[in-house]
């Protein structure tokens, strides 16, 4: 039976390269994967694009470009990933110059668009957002972007055309997987079943490192062997749907029938229903078995017909948040932060600061649970943190500095004062049909 | 006890949703987790923090459990005013849970 061996380099766009290069090398590769696209990324890289044309992508990717070419005059591996964020034409191009550069002029480069649907919005404004409910033309003056999420047809359809390099903008992110594996095995779209069984190993992919053991130990209780050297995955896939999940010897980390159940089940909601552009995943009756070291094999999985819809994500001008911190020691350190955080309350009325949201924590005491736990002894430090939502850049720009003016005018003993300033793109997501976009494919 | 002596679990965001998964480390201790951590208790813990419903999703196989936590996370990643804006870490917070042997 054919197999397929496809690895994954980044789970998200900040994420390391030496493991990815590693895996290029010694993995005996057929496709690499590097998913590095948010659900916000591509609002902010479409505000990239906007003041520079020639931008938009993700900003590491000229970093992890050369590394990847390098590796790949090592050694011919395939690789699909959606670094184009907002500009996959311009990320292509970019590889392209690269790749001449290192005399790898034969590499077939393709950028797959079509994700770009903020022309088409007005068609939609009154459909609801997903996250409230209300109509999409509140959010009318301030939108910046709009990105459905594409199925995996442009990346077959790149494949299908000699690429070597596929750059993408937004598409859902098992697509990167099940892209190559409808290439190889010649699935059709409508064979539902090979499609959720190819939309498991793509879920299990995604998230690079989450499935060989990171964000998994909890020592004593979930340990993991050099965690520091944490090796990526490899998933087989036969043409059957078979699936095995290892890593390379030589690396740090775990592939554990714990760890591949956490990332089976991570960011679904009902297992039974997983919605993608392709298809509708169903992963209720998933198994896993530990058949080797670091080796565990995936069975179960299956799949029925696409909902008919595509998310889109609507990146929004939506607020400034401001935000102040500053820590207390020693004893009765609880009782001062508190102090601080009531005396900003009231600075912030005095000064007529206007917020809409504004949130106190004591970190170390209640800044995750808030009153959900219950509370432990006493502690030895406490970090008090203010933050607020508003309209203007001068509202959020008082709450860092009352936390600072803490100093000379709060309680006793208080260090280390840190404010920032952030100007928040939102998203809101809508479904749209999905016939409106088709994604288009360009060889540079 | 609490869960964490039984089980493990991840936490995933989607938009203003938490997602947790609750996987005991013994396949025998499912029908308990199945009996004990139900999503009315699951609920009733996070109540300072979830604002919507919490919906309890059955992995027979896998012999896990997912909770989807609706309204849970200020908001939504991308404009919450916590610390920990995507609720990573609230998976921990359920595995302090208490359950009846």
């Amino acid at each position: 039976m054919k197999t397929v061996r496809i690895g994954s380099g980044a789970g998200y766009g900040g994420d390391r390269i030496e493991p990815a290069v590693d895996l290029m090398k010694r993995g005996n590769l057929d496709y690499i994967i590097f998913e590095c696209l948010a659900e916000r990324t591509i609002a902010l890289a479409q505000l990239e694009r906007l003041e520079h044309p020639e931008k938009g992508y993700n900003p590491l990717f000229s970093y992890r470009m050369e590394r990847i070419l390098d590796a790949l005059k090592e050694r011919p591996v395939k690789v699909i990933t959606n670094m184009g964020a907002a500009n996959p034409i311009a990320a292509a191009k970019k590889a392209r110059e690269m790749a001449q550069e290192r005399g790898l002029s034969s590499l077939k480069i393709a950028a797959v668009t079509g994700d770009d649907v903020l022309s088409r919005l007005p068609e939609f404004w009154d459909l609801p957002t997903m996250e409230t409910g209300k109509p999409l033309k509140e959010l009318k003056e301030d939108i910046v972007s709009a990105n459905a999420y594409l199925g995996c047809s442009g990346i077959v359809e790149a494949l299908r055309q000699g690429a070597d390099l596929v750059i993408t903008g937004r598409v859902a992110d098992p697509a990167l997987v099940l892209g190559p594996l409808v290439y190889e095995f010649g699935w059709k779209m409508d064979d539902w079943d090979h499609l959720g069984k190819g939309t498991i190993a793509g879920h299990l992919l995604e998230c690079a490192g989450q499935v060989t053991g990171g964000y998994f130990c909890d020592p004593g209780k979930k340990d993991v062997e050099d965690l520091w050297n944490l090796g990526f995955p490899i998933a087989e896939i036969g043409e059957d749907g078979s699936l095995e999940i290892t890593k390379l010897p030589g690396t740090g980390g775990l592939v554990s029938e714990r760890t591949c159940k956490e990332q089976i089940i991570y960011e679904l909601q009902d297992p039974a229903n997983y919605f993608t552009p392709d298809c509708t995943a169903d992963f209720q009756m998933a198994e896993v078995r530990q058949v080797g070291k670091d080796r565990v094999k995936v069975s179960g999985a299956s799949g029925k017909p696409n909902n008919g819809k595509l998310k889109v994500s609507v990146g929004y001008q939506d607020c400034f948040i401001g935000e102040g911190q500053i820590s207390y020691g020693g004893h009765n350190a609880l009782q001062r932060a508190r102090l601080a955080g009531e005396i900003i309350k009231k600075r912030l009325e005095l000064c007529g600061c206007p917020f809409s949201e504004l949130r106190v924590d004591c970190m170390g005491v209640d800044s995750l649970y808030r009153e959900t736990l219950p509370q432990g002894l006493e502690p030895v430090e406490v970090r008090l943190r203010v933050a607020a939502r508003t309209k203007t850049e001068e509202a959020a720009q008082i709450i860092g500095n009352e936390v600072e003016a803490l100093y000379t005018n709060g309680p006793a003993g208080g260090g280390g004062v840190t404010k920032s300033l952030r100007k928040i793109v939102s998203v809101a997501s809508v479904l749209l049909p999905n016939d409106l976009v088709s994604p288009e494919v360009t060889m540079l | 006890m609490k869960l964490y002596e039984l089980a493990h679990s991840r936490t995933g965001d989607k938009g203003n949703i938490s997602v947790i998964s609750l996987i005991p480390f013994e396949e025998k201790d499912y029908e308990l987790l199945k009996r004990e951590a139900t999503a009315k208790r699951v609920k009733e813990h996070f109540s300072g923090i979830v604002q919507g419903e919490v919906t309890r999703y059955e992995l027979p196989k896998l012999h896990a459990f997912n909770f989807v936590m609706e309204n849970a996370l200020g908001g939504g990643v991308t404009r919450s005013l916590a610390v920990d804006m995507h609720g990573k870490t609230l998976g921990f917070a359920l595995l302090e849970m208490e359950i009846e042997k």
